[in-house]
């Protein structure tokens, strides 16, 4: 449960970053202010108000559209959603600083370059930028990874039965509460060991078209 | 929009911040000097001591901050010789728990950016100041410490910020500060958005008030390298 409600949060976080990154790289100076108040903003709060914030707006937003629609009482959003949601926009302004310094690390030559042999902008994104900034990219979205996964542990407030929730359940009906939390603990500790290797070796491979001296910063 | 239920939430709020701050001051000055402790170990060449901080190090970065401040609070507690021990009567207090927890996991975070920073040391000042017969103390005083501070500032002032938003978690082990506070407010009238976004705002001005600190500093201490020429840069 905990894997996945990261990964979903990592994917809405990829996809608002790349979005918000695009908006503060566009030169457009409502769209950069924009962006650049999405990222003060979700990266200034406490990540704790912003998944209330959500579980609880959000039920108040579900419920009111559901009164509009002619639904009487209560409607809750689902906390596996509230969460993925909340933990997603937060990794999302991490990740839009991420892609927006990866995209400024892509040597202006190489799109002078692609301008002047004639590629269109789509295929000049498609072949040229998106390459290189996944490339540059990949090591800080392994960084956002590790903290959604520790974010993650933070929507147990909301009622999801993840790992962190799972073990205070376990340790306030056995009571042993040092056990469980060092168990859960543990768990945490294997998964960003775990996750830590295989970005490890995705950065490899990303890099092996690189000489050797690129790949180690 | 409610001006009058805005402002008595704020004021509430407020009254609330004297416990936010003392978490967040207590917590970076004991995770400050724990991270410099840790550093010590890892750096200082003692292979043991240098193992000892790196399980530390990955163990307080490896795990989330509640995992800890729960094992903390509520772990502790489960053994008689801590329960019968002379420290019962602190560690009894969820603020003193918070504090711990903070401190410790800062002080993980904190001593992998000192490092970062003393390893950007270039080596040739620190064999410079051998060669004029600086040793031990004097060299990390005068050479390594000074630079690497200024190296490792800005990531140091990222890890504050998160430390100013980590001590909202105190509010799950029950201690009443801004985001505690407004969750108990939230129980007594229903009114979430209004509530949170009052200490959403709270939480922004802190850590841009904190930010504006930090940068601050870093503009002080980076004087020499504003009045250099440009082709002196490194």
């Amino acid at each position: 449960m905990t894997l996945a409600v990261t990964a979903v949060a990592l994917l809405i976080g990829a996809v608002l970053g790349a979005i918000v990154a695009a908006a503060k790289l566009s030169g457009n100076r409502v769209l950069s202010f924009l962006g650049s108040v999405y990222t003060t903003v979700f990266r200034g709060v406490p990540e704790l108000l912003i998944i209330y914030l959500i579980y609880f707006g959000g039920s108040t937003a579900v419920t009111a559209i559901g009164q509009a629609m002619g639904y009487e009482g209560f409607l809750g959003l689902p906390s596996f959603a509230a969460g993925a949601l909340a933990v997603g926009i937060i990794s999302g302004s991490y990740q839009a600083e991420v892609f927006r310094g990866a995209y400024l690390a892509v040597a202006k030559g190489e799109l002078e370059a692609a301008s002047a042999i004639g590629m269109s902008r789509a295929l000049r994104f498609r072949r040229i930028i998106m390459p290189q900034v996944l490339r540059y990219a990949l090591p800080g979205v392994g960084n956002v990874w590790q903290l959604s996964l520790k974010d993650s542990a933070l929507i147990s407030v909301t009622g999801l039965a993840e790992l962190m929730r799972t073990s205070q359940v376990a340790a306030g009906s056995t009571r042993q509460y040092f056990l469980f939390f060092i168990v859960g603990g543990a768990l945490y500790l294997v998964l960003t060991s775990l996750s830590d290797q295989v970005f490890d070796r995705a950065e490899r491979r990303a890099n092996r078209s690189m000489p050797s001296a690129m790949g180690q910063v | 929009m409610d001006i009058a239920f805005l402002s008595s939430t704020m004021v509430t709020l407020l009254k609330a911040l004297p416990v936010t701050l003392a978490l967040f001051a207590l917590s970076v000055t004991i995770g400050c000097v724990l991270a410099l402790v840790i550093v010590w170990m890892r750096v200082g060449g003692n292979r043991y001591l240098a193992a000892f901080a790196k399980g530390y190090i990955f163990v307080f970065r490896g795990s989330p901050l509640l995992i800890q401040m729960f094992l903390v609070f509520y772990g502790l507690a489960q053994f008689d010789f801590i329960r019968n021990g002379p420290l019962w009567p602190l560690l009894r207090e969820p603020f003193v728990c918070a504090v711990l927890s903070l401190a410790l996991c800062t002080g993980g975070y904190s001593a992998e950016i000192f490092r970062g920073g003393i390893r950007s040391v270039p080596p040739r000042e620190i064999e410079a100041a051998r060669a004029i017969g600086m040793s031990g103390f004097l060299l990390v005083r005068r050479i390594i410490a000074p630079i690497a501070l200024r190296y490792a500032l800005p990531a140091y002032s990222t890890e504050v910020v998160l430390m100013m938003k980590s001590t909202s978690l105190a509010s799950l082990v029950t201690v009443w500060e801004v985001t505690g506070v407004a969750q108990r407010l939230i129980s007594h009238t229903y009114r979430t958005m209004e509530v949170f976004l009052c200490a959403a705002v709270i939480y922004l001005v802190l850590n841009f008030i904190v930010l504006q600190a930090m940068a601050l500093l870093e503009h002080v201490l980076s004087r020499h390298l504003r009045a250099a020429p440009p082709a002196a840069k490194v």
